[in-house]
């Protein structure tokens, strides 16, 4: 009887298996030739500087104005009418044009860290990062409703079916665990606009799917086993399954039969790799104030629906991602909602800005104290950006928040072989589109691949008779090699 | 282009040597097109059409460019631009520009022209007539034409077909084929029986039995559900609940029972609403085109929506029944293939002249239900939309009318305005090569895990080419010419010694043809999502058999339900046999689909699939293992072997237990094994009462020593396979 390590290094399926993302092999049909031929695998096209991301999707769409895009222009002229000739080419998704004033901002500004970088008071402890923050300004996007927005920042295309960032980079280059997912998703507070169209695997094959870390005690979905079954009894039992699959595979020669057997044995693994991931009684009590892990929410909440313990869920996910970074896992996914502030956006963005900044801020502190920072990249943005206009909804007191702006936006990155202290981009004076160095979404999607040593032309996957990548196939994307260190 | 060099072009290529056997055999579309579509097409195709030269057909590609040089002289390469431009010294005149293409790509191409420069017309669009089968050497070994195809191509490459399937693998590879559903012991049985006496009488009947069973329609429709991208949800941030959708579910079931023929099928759906005096059920049909996404985010443009809509209903129609990528044609002219951009908005304009609308559909039993259907609407002009965007229509063009792709056979408007009514009639017109081909392919995709061409959704240039074109052409001419049905085309193929082959691996082979190309064995495949849990249930004896009626809920974590937006909803969980119906009937959020399905590669309903993946992940042996409806399973099945009075022994108990699940005894290793772990787990939950308890429930060790050695048995790769 071979044991499961020799299981594991005995075929060239179950490399893939356990190297391409620690989540079972692909069927090998896939990868010789014709549906499903994949351009690269396991092969970076430059050297990788990042090898592991944590992307920080705030999904609904921060608004830019109130915490990075510093506009005193734009307080001049709050309440002031826009040139209509500028409004009558834009689309919006609830403003009445013909009212329409500028709105500027209640927050102050200060810059801070060497390079001068500007935060809103509402990130004080994000503020104190900013010589680690690659801050990008000028993003754009082709999609104003958060659910096509959003699977156009996730999937890199206004469609369904495709699959996300995580998916792709798992897919290129698997993950350096083999007793997690690859590709691992955190959600805090309410479902987001996508749900889980955001991180399934679209036309790869579903190893690539990003897997839900739950909250609770059974961290992964049917992690738990039954009832009465002891760790002895299921191992037993998988020792028998094992057996009794090795003499199928003896008579059949079927090498999805190996692939079956080195999947329940992952499953075993994970079974214990898991809990041990989510377990934060390791950690020092330092850390866990550092994250802020225990705080409850202020009272008077936001808009989260998601229980009352938002600002503890996301700062532990924030912890959680750290952890999994340190174990390898290449992808993951943080995702919270509601950031969508049509109105009341004083008190709702206070909140969610509340939730995010301290623990997003100590990730980044902490990976870098560890020496992980180097090479994760951290990400943190949503799918587009909010207007500069009050929204004057009919119904609703006016100006008390920010219709949905795809035509300019604010994320930034951390680590992974990004400039720390970088300002990238410029708004114009009212912050309504880039004056300077213009970054579409597929763009942030060809750099991304890049700092992993992934070409976007070339990191494909044959589907319906074409080659598809992460980027537009009508687009010619590039890559902003001034981000690099 | 100068009149006479082009006379000369088409003359040297009209004559083009059949006689020049001497290069090496290239074949235009295996090695020629791949290297056109993918160094030439993107400045010489649908898009641009650069110095006007267009290489996605055949016939414009004779044109030449505006240069006026002859593109290719048949037999001579060194006076073809085409190789000329290829290895050109000044790099402003090499092409492609820049980069030059690989020697070996380049003497391939100069082969191609020597031997002929021969440009045969696209597989996919030969219009379709009699074939007739191949002659073979090994004369008794065909049961059936299919045979006779896979056979010859076998025998040209030296290869033995693999012997049959033993007789329990064939019934078992059978019932998940056609019902999804293991044979029962007393099926079983009675097939062993029946075996002894005439084994041919015996498939046969067998195949008989299940093509009249009701399950067939559940089968069957699930794959065209998936094609049609069916959802019990509106998808999209609000993802509003559709009560209704079952009710059309509901019909394709029972179309596909009825054996109704496929072009009925095809034009119910799409026009069923334009019959005269259209019954309800006719209308009901048609929401097969109410199964596209509805954004019903607040803020969103509704005729953005609307026309979003439209474009997957193009988009959809052009991939299930014509094997085209229709949609590459909304902004631009197709890029590899010979569709227009003004193609694109003629089939967009009957979408665009519909309505949603709603009936009331008469049920069995006297009640009647809500449907959303397909209404015509007269009044939109379509007009091309620029970069497919509803907001730039380009009313200098003109307004499009209705019609069909116009590289293939030409659409005849039965009546004006052109309704859905006409395209419905232009797809399932004899002269439509593309819907018989596409459908024979998709049908033997399900019967073998893959088709014959391996793009079932893009029978297009970048499509793959079947790997037996003349068999495809005989089963879509048999389709067309056998009125259409899709039973009885399913009884050929699995009637085929081809079908019934062992699916066993040959060492010998896989360098060989280790892609199964030449059909030397069947092919094992894992079952789909639904099937899986439809099995557990299924040898547990759990499973209600009911067809039909309201989607149902069984159990799913809470904060899957809660990983939607809104709060529009509730996952109210069902009580009693609906627990238990087979996984097509589980309610579909397009949002937040359940784990159990989705973990196995279920398709998330918001494009159609045609042909789904099948990964292999530990998420899947965590489910089977330990998810609690599997685990349910586990414990009905040790139950219903351990209260079997007949069984006098261990042996005896895991032979049934073998039979049940596997239907088949195991072997004497299998059989030691099994025992071997019973009797572990026997001491173990002897020792461990409170143990036995918590697994199954009541004080009662050797049950749950059976409990706990069924899930082992229902985790084996061969249950889950159809071998």
């Amino acid at each position: 009887m071979m044991s499961s390590h020799e299981y594991s290094l005995r075929t060239r399926r179950d490399f893939l298996t356990t190297s391409a993302s620690g989540l079972g092999g692909l069927a090998l049909a896939h990868m010789l030739a014709g549906e499903g031929a994949s351009a690269a695998r396991g092969i970076t096209h430059f050297a990788p500087r990042a090898k592991r991301c944590i992307f920080i999707f705030m999904a609904g769409a921060p608004s830019q104005i109130d915490l990075f895009d510093h506009k005193p222009k734009l307080n001049e002229l709050s309440g002031k009418t826009m040139n209509p000739a500028i409004l009558e080419k834009m689309r919006f998704a609830f403003l009445q044009k013909e009212s329409a004033t500028l709105l500027g901002t209640r927050r102050k500004f200060k810059q801070h860290g060497q390079s001068g970088m500007w935060f809103s008071d509402l990130l004080p402890h994000l503020s104190t990062c900013a010589d680690d923050l690659c801050m990008i300004k000028s993003l754009h996007t082709t999609q104003f409703n958060h659910h096509p927005g959003q699977l156009m920042m996730q999937c890199g295309e206004p469609h369904f079916g495709l699959p996300s960032m995580g998916s792709w980079v798992t897919y290129g280059l698997g993950s350096e665990n083999n007793n997690l997912p690859g590709y691992v998703v955190l959600l805090a507070g309410r479902g987001s606009s996508g749900g889980a169209t955001l991180y399934q695997s679209g036309y790869l094959p579903s190893t690539y799917a990003g897997v839900r870390l739950r909250n609770g005690d059974e961290p992964v979905l049917n992690l738990r086993s039954p009832e009465g079954i002891s760790p002895e009894v299921q191992r037993r039992g998988l020792d028998a399954l094992r057996e009794l699959n090795g003499l199928a595979h003896a008579k059949v020669r079927d090498p999805e039969i190996e692939s079956r057997i080195a999947a329940y044995e992952l499953a075993f693994r994970m079974q214990t790799a898991a809990p041990e991931l989510a377990d934060l009684s390791g950690e020092s009590e330092k850390t866990l104030e550092a994250y802020g892990v225990n705080r409850s929410d202020p009272s008077g909440g936001g808009r989260g629906k998601g229980g009352s313990r938002t600002w503890g869920t996301f700062a532990r996910n924030c912890l959680l991602a750290r952890r999994l970074a340190e174990r390898g896992v290449r992808f993951v996914n943080l995702i919270h909602a509601s950031w969508d502030q049509h109105s009341n956006l004083d008190k709702e963005l206070g909140f969610n800005a509340g939730m995010s900044d301290q623990p997003v801020a100590a990730l980044i502190a902490d990976l870098k104290e560890r020496g992980l920072l180097d090479d994760t990249l951290v990400v943190w943005g949503g799918e587009f950006g909010r207007t500069p206009l009050g929204e004057n909804r009919r119904g609703r007191k006016p100006n008390t928040g920010r219709d949905h702006h795809p035509n300019a936006f604010t994320m930034f990155m951390a680590g992974g072989g990004v400039k720390g202290g970088l300002n990238y981009g410029e708004t114009d004076d009212i912050g309504w589109e880039p004056a300077r160095d213009p970054v579409h979404v597929n763009d942030f999607h060809a750099t991304l691949l890049h700092l992993f040593g992934l070409d976007h032309l070339k990191l494909t996957y044959r589907h319906g008779g074409a080659d598809k990548r992460l980027t537009s196939l009508t687009r010619e994307s590039k890559v902003i090699h001034d981000w690099f260190t | 282009m100068k009149p006479l060099r082009k006379f000369l072009l088409l003359a040297t290529l009209a004559l083009s040597a059949p006689w020049h056997c001497l290069a090496a055999p290239v074949d235009f579309t295996r090695d020629v097109q791949p290297l056109l579509n993918k160094h030439c097409a993107e400045c010489h195709g649908g898009v641009k059409q650069k110095g006007g030269l267009v290489l996605t057909n055949r016939t414009r590609a004779l044109q030449g460019g505006e240069s006026g040089d002859p593109l290719m002289v048949a037999g001579q390469p060194e006076e073809s631009e085409l190789y000329r431009r290829l290895i050109h010294q000044d790099p402003d005149e090499q092409m492609p520009p820049k980069v030059r293409l690989a020697n070996e790509e380049i003497s391939l191409l100069r082969d191609w022209i020597a031997g002929g420069a021969q440009w045969p017309e696209h597989w996919a669009y030969k219009s379709l007539g009699p074939v007739v089968p191949p002659p073979v050497k090994t004369m008794a070994w065909p049961l059936n034409e299919i045979d006779r195809f896979v056979l010859h191509r076998l025998e040209q490459q030296s290869i033995a077909p693999s012997p049959p399937a033993a007789p329990h693998i064939l019934l078992r590879r059978l019932h998940l084929d056609l019902v999804g559903l293991p044979p029962t012991l007393d099926e079983l049985r009675a097939f062993e029986s029946a075996w002894q006496d005439d084994p041919d009488a015996c498939l046969e009947a067998t195949i008989d039995r299940l093509l009249a069973s009701p399950h067939f329609g559940e089968r069957w429709g699930r794959h065209w559900l998936d094609q049609a991208r069916y959802a019990d949800s509106d998808g999209y941030e609000k993802d509003n609940p559709r009560p209704n959708a079952w009710v059309w579910r509901d019909w394709v079931i029972k179309a596909i029972n009825d054996d109704m023929p496929f072009d009925q099928f095809t034009t119910e759906q799409l026009a069923g609403d334009l019959f005269i005096k259209a019954s309800p059920r006719q209308q009901l049909a048609t929401a097969f085109h109410r199964q596209t996404l509805r954004n019903r985010e607040g803020g969103t443009d509704q005729e953005e929506d609307r026309v979003k809509r439209v474009i997957d209903r193009v988009a959809t129609t052009a991939r299930t029944w014509l094997g085209l990528t229709l949609e590459c044609a909304q902004c631009h002219n197709h890029p590899y293939d010979p569709i227009t951009q003004r193609d694109f908005y003629q089939v967009y304009a009957f979408f665009n002249n519909t309505d949603e609308g709603g009936v009331k559909v008469p049920l069995a039993g006297g009640a009647t239900h809500e449907a959303d259907v397909m209404r015509h609407n007269g009044n939109r002009k379509t007009y091309l939309l620029r970069r497919g965007d509803f907001l730039q229509p380009d009313k200098k063009k003109g307004e499009i009318m209705a019609g069909g792709i116009s590289f293939l056979h030409p659409l005849q408007p039965a009546e004006k305005p052109s309704t859905r009514m006409a395209l419905a009639r232009w797809l399932t017109s004899r002269d439509n090569p593309l819907m018989a081909r596409v459908t024979a392919n998709t049908i033997w995709l399900h019967l073998f895990g893959s088709g014959l061409s391996r793009t079932p959704v893009n029978f297009g240039s970048q499509g793959q080419a079947p790997t037996h074109p003349a068999l495809l052409d005989w089963l879509a001419h048999e389709f067309m010419n056998g009125e259409w049905s899709r039973k009885e085309l399913i009884r050929k193929i699995v009637s085929s010694r081809t079908y019934q082959q062992s699916s066993r691996h040959r060492p010998g082979l896989t360098a060989l043809d280790p892609g199964n190309h030449l059909l030397h064995r069947q092919n094992r495949r894992r079952v789909e999502a639904e099937i899986i849990r439809d099995l557990h249930l299924s040898v547990a004896g759990l499973l209600a058999h009911r067809i039909g009626g309201p989607s149902v809920f069984p159990a799913i974590p809470p904060d899957v339900a809660g990983q939607s937006f809104a709060n529009n909803f509730q996952w109210k969980i069902s009580k009693g046999p609906d627990r238990y119906r087979r996984g097509m009937y589980t309610f579909f959020k397009r949002t937040a689909p359940a784990p159990n399905l989705v973990t196995f590669d279920c398709p998330d309903s918001n494009t159609s699939v045609t042909r789904r993946n099948t990964s292999n992940t530990p998420l899947m042996a965590l489910t089977t293992l330990q998810n609690e409806v599997f685990h349910e399973a586990a414990r009905s099945l040790a139950r219903r072997i351990q209260a079997d009075n007949t069984l006098q022994s261990d042996m005896e108990r895991v032979d049934q237990l073998y039979r049940l699940t596997l239907a088949r005894r195991p072997s004497a290793a299998e059989r030691g094994i099994v025992i071997k772990l019973l009797s572990d787990n026997r001491i173990h939950y002897r020792t461990h009462p409170a143990a036995a308890r918590k697994l199954c429930g009541e004080d009662n060790a050797e049950l749950a020593a059976w409990t706990a050695t069924v899930r082992i048995v229902t985790n084996l790769d061969e249950f889950v396979t159809c071998s």
